[in-house]
């Protein structure tokens, strides 16, 4: 038996894609053909991958509807922000990412403790509730957020290598979680709550750390957000951003990380080329959504993820 | 205590919209246990006819609110036969997102033809004051909480005393079993809506005129407001929704009045977290438990 | 000391009370059965054993590790870490799950590897995952089922369901097994074919089960001691013959009529 499990094909061909796509983009950049409107595109699919990769761990894999992503973005902008700020700095950016996102962990904690007892429209209304309370609070500390004039100036740190360091660690990590046996206990939550709960599954526990951990990292992409656009209000983490997000899971597949990467990507594109019309922007997106729910409720992937593909693949080669 | 008997006036003809709309909230989840986003919208809807019939036709106060509440009523069955029919036996998170959806097709197609701007409602209503003591009351005010007590005693009446009535609360106690005996479901569904649609009309139509201003994404808070409401009343039921939007409405304005407004919203919904941890079934309704 | 002793058992929901005063006792190594007519309290009964209602008074004690601990009020799944299985009487599987996942999620409770291996997928994550993977294939196998193992349970047919759920509660470690009904719906071949692998599994794993049946036959073929409960109450305890000669039991069941037919 191999002793070091960890160095396998699988995870080899994983960081060979990894580096070959960072460098990719980077060249791309570097040449001008990834110019800088097409690189806000690029650092807003990196940041509602995140945001949306998060959120489906919560909502697709644990089966917790909410509504209040964009609270724990928010909390993440601004710790992540004011410490910037302060520091200006890249280690000050990093640490700012860091309190960020625990500060949004711990958040998370606090209110999933007492709000995930509750279920479905329940759980998705008292989560739309606290992320206006959040904003609401945010709003009103004058003296540290600058209320709803908001913060700004933030240095930025926030490049496309960060970005592209943030997007695929989220991604690993959030996929190592799901395909562990802490992810299957989120899982099972989901399927079967009472049965869960008899298979010696803690639900409230796990729910909670579902929650802690998407909390975190929309923390993650609340304190890169601050850091790439130099300026953060309240309203613009509002109930509006948190439907944002959702349509991405929605889109991509509840429980289909592939799927969230998928939709993050092609929602950011259509929302730059509607980027004059936001009516019509906001027109389609309401309609994709209902007709995504009436014929294809799954989204794209379903709960498909792209490796699921290769297996296919192989399995048809083999019957060959 | 002057301050505060005043705020209570605020408080009730507020409340009494927030009603309103409750209403249709509790009566649609009762029916088809869906939170029906898209309601606050309908809300929009009614009070964006209210505005288009009096500016441009001139017409008065009552006539304006029958053919709002008739044009959501057409709005409110379209809406169901179209988006939610389809999702009857799906996942509630799929219908709840339809519902969502339906709610920003509502916003952005008015926004898209009406324009995001602020309008002004037309004076439809007396709006001289009275003035008891230190405490002023604005007859609008006495007109608001008048048509919608009428409107619920109307509502009272036709699901307590009609056949309609009757085949509602059969369809939201057991569906299946009304089916079976004989009870056509989807129209009673349909008529649910139409209803519940027409007093969220009624309910934009007082709002334009208490406010004095419309806009397309007005129906957002409010909508959030009523089923706050809703819930604390205990959702399905209606006397509970009245008892919701009225608490709802005086919680809200005491907020303003003696503390900050800015924390008014907040108020509202740190009041909904803590009566969905502490009686989620509100405080009429009725408590279910998923059998083992 | 038994391995289970539930004392005094009430339960009432509002003004209704549907177990009263009903105490039961189990052996290590027995095979105890809980019958009943309709609406007796039976589920009441095995949901407060298991956690899922609290009782209104009364205490459940087991025997863990050699020394006795009061389990009453304890959540379900805490139960079920203390040792203490189950079933569902309406199938309650992980339906759109594999049969393999199944089986795992059960086995959570006694996985080795922390949070922080599982984020970063240390080497003892491998070789944890690879120890699930057999463990649940060496159970999957009593019932034949390890060639289906990446089927969805809900594919399954409905005998194999049934089947699939004792595997599932086995790989909590329990060493009380509860089954709720596990013959309901299966025709007399199944049954038949269950009622093997029970005596099969209780060898094998040296465990204690309880078992709630509507099937008389089932209960009078293999139950060493039957409890029967009427009305809420335990109105008879004793052996299959005991209890088939008992007249309360026989009027519980038909009726008091039944003297005068």
């Amino acid at each position: 038996m191999n002793s070091m499990k960890v160095i396998n094909k699988k995870n080899i061909l994983i960081l060979i894609v990894i580096i070959v796509f960072y460098a990719v983009a980077q060249a791309l950049i570097n040449n001008g053909t990834i110019n800088n409107f097409y690189e806000i595109t690029l650092a807003t699919i990196c940041i509602n991958i995140i945001l949306a990769v998060s959120l489906n761990l919560v909502t697709g894999f644990t089966g917790q509807f909410s509504l209040g992503h964009a609270g724990f973005m928010s909390i993440g902008a601004y710790v992540g922000a004011l410490i910037n700020m302060e520091m200006n700095s890249t280690s000050g950016f990093l640490a700012g990412i860091l309190a960020g996102a625990a500060a949004a962990a711990i958040v998370g904690i606090l209110i999933g403790i007492p709000t995930l007892r509750l279920k479905g429209d329940y759980l998705a209304i008292a989560t739309l509730g606290m992320a206006e309370i959040i904003r609401v609070v945010f709003l009103n500390m004058d003296d540290i957020t600058n209320g709803a004039a908001g913060l700004n100036g933030i240095p930025r740190f926030t490049n496309w290598m960060w970005l592209f360091i943030f997007t695929a660690l989220t991604i690993i990590l959030i996929n190592n979680f799901v395909h562990s046996s802490y992810g299957r206990a989120c899982i099972s939550i989901r399927e079967d709550e009472i049965a869960a709960e008899s298979m010696g599954v803690n639900t409230t526990m796990y729910k909670v750390m579902a929650f802690a951990i998407g909390a975190f990292f929309a923390g993650i992409a609340g304190a890169l957000y601050s850091s790439y656009f130099y300026f953060i209000k309240p309203s613009i983490f509002g109930f509006m951003k948190s439907i944002d997000i959702l349509v991405i899971v929605v889109f991509g597949g509840m429980g289909s990380i592939t799927g969230s990467v998928i939709a993050a990507v092609v929602l950011a594109v259509l929302t730059t080329f509607l980027q004059s019309y936001s009516e019509l922007r906001m027109i389609i997106y309401a309609l994709l959504l209902i007709v995504i729910m009436i014929f294809r409720p799954q989204g794209l992937m379903g709960t498909k993820e792209i490796t699921d593909l290769f297996k296919i693949v192989k399995k048809n080669e083999k019957n060959q | 205590m002057n301050q505060f008997l005043q705020q209570l006036v605020n408080g009730i003809s507020l409340g009494s919209i927030y009603a309103l709309v409750a209403l249709g909230y509790t009566m649609v989840y009762g029916i088809i246990k869906l939170i029906n986003f898209a309601h606050g919208d309908v809300y929009m809807v009614g009070a964006y006819v209210g505005f288009a019939v009096t500016t441009y036709a001139g017409i008065g106060f009552i006539p304006a609110l029958i053919i709002s509440m008739l044009s959501c009523a057409l709005l409110g069955i379209v809406i169901e036969k179209v988006a939610y029919k389809p999702l009857r036996n799906s996942a509630r998170i799929a219908i709840l997102i339809t519902a969502i959806g339906v709610s920003l097709l509502l916003e952005y197609v008015m926004m898209y033809f009406v324009g995001a701007e602020v309008r002004s409602y037309p004076k439809l209503l007396d709006d001289s004051v009275l003035k008891f003591g230190n405490i002023i009351i604005n007859i609008q005010q006495i007109y608001i909480v008048f048509t919608a007590i009428a409107l619920m005693l109307l509502l009272q009446f036709v699901v307590k005393n009609t056949k309609i009535g009757k085949a509602m609360r059969a369809v939201s106690a057991d569906r299946d079993a009304a089916q079976l005996m004989g009870i056509r479901v989807d129209s009673t569904i349909s008529f649910t809506f139409a209803i519940g649609s027409a007093l969220a009309g009624a309910g934009g139509v007082l709002v334009g005129i208490y406010y004095n201003s419309i806009d397309p994404l007005m129906g957002m808070m409010p909508g959030l407001k009523a089923f706050v409401a809703a819930v604390f009343g205990g959702i399905g039921s209606i006397p509970g929704a009245m008892i919701g939007g009225l608490s709802i409405g005086i919680l809200e304005t005491l907020v303003s009045g003696y503390g900050n407004s800015m924390y008014r919203d907040a108020a509202v919904f740190a009041f909904l977290i803590i009566i969905l941890i502490l009686k989620p079934s509100g405080i009429l309704g009725k408590n279910t438990k998923e059998k083992v | 000391m038994p391995l289970l002793s539930a004392d005094k058992l009430t339960k009432s929901f509002g003004g209704l009370t549907a177990v009263s005063d009903a105490s039961m006792d189990i052996e290590k190594g027995e095979l105890v059965g809980l019958i009943g007519p309709n609406g007796a309290g039976k589920t009441t009964f095995f949901n407060i054993l298991t956690g899922v209602y609290a009782p209104t008074s009364g205490s459940i004690k087991l025997e863990v590790d050699g020394t006795v601990k009061d389990i009453t009020g304890f959540k379900p799944y805490n139960i079920t870490k203390s040792g203490v299985a189950r079933t569902f009487q309406n199938i309650r599987l992980f339906k759109d799950l594999t049969v393999l996942d199944n089986i795992r999620i059960a086995m959570h409770q006694n996985i080795k590897y922390s949070l922080p291996s599982a984020f970063l997928r240390s080497n003892n994550f491998y070789y944890e995952e690879e120890r699930l993977v057999k463990e649940a294939e060496e159970l999957l196998d009593i019932f034949n089922l390890t060639d289906k193992k990446n089927e969805l349970a809900k594919n399954l047919p409905y005998g194999e369901q049934r089947h699939l759920e004792i595997v599932r509660a086995m790989a909590t470690r329990p060493v009380l097994l509860l089954l709720d009904e596990p013959a309901a719906g299966m025709n007399p071949m199944e049954t038949d074919n269950l009622t093997k692998t029970i005596a099969k599994i209780r060898e094998e794993f040296n465990l204690t089960i309880l078992l709630i049946e509507h099937d008389m036959s089932l209960v009078m073929k293999i139950c060493q001691r039957i409890y029967v409960l009427d009305y809420g109450t335990m109105i008879a305890e004793g052996s299959p013959s005991e209890i088939k000669n008992s007249k309360r039991v026989i009027e519980a069941y038909l009726g008091e009529d039944v003297r005068y037919a």
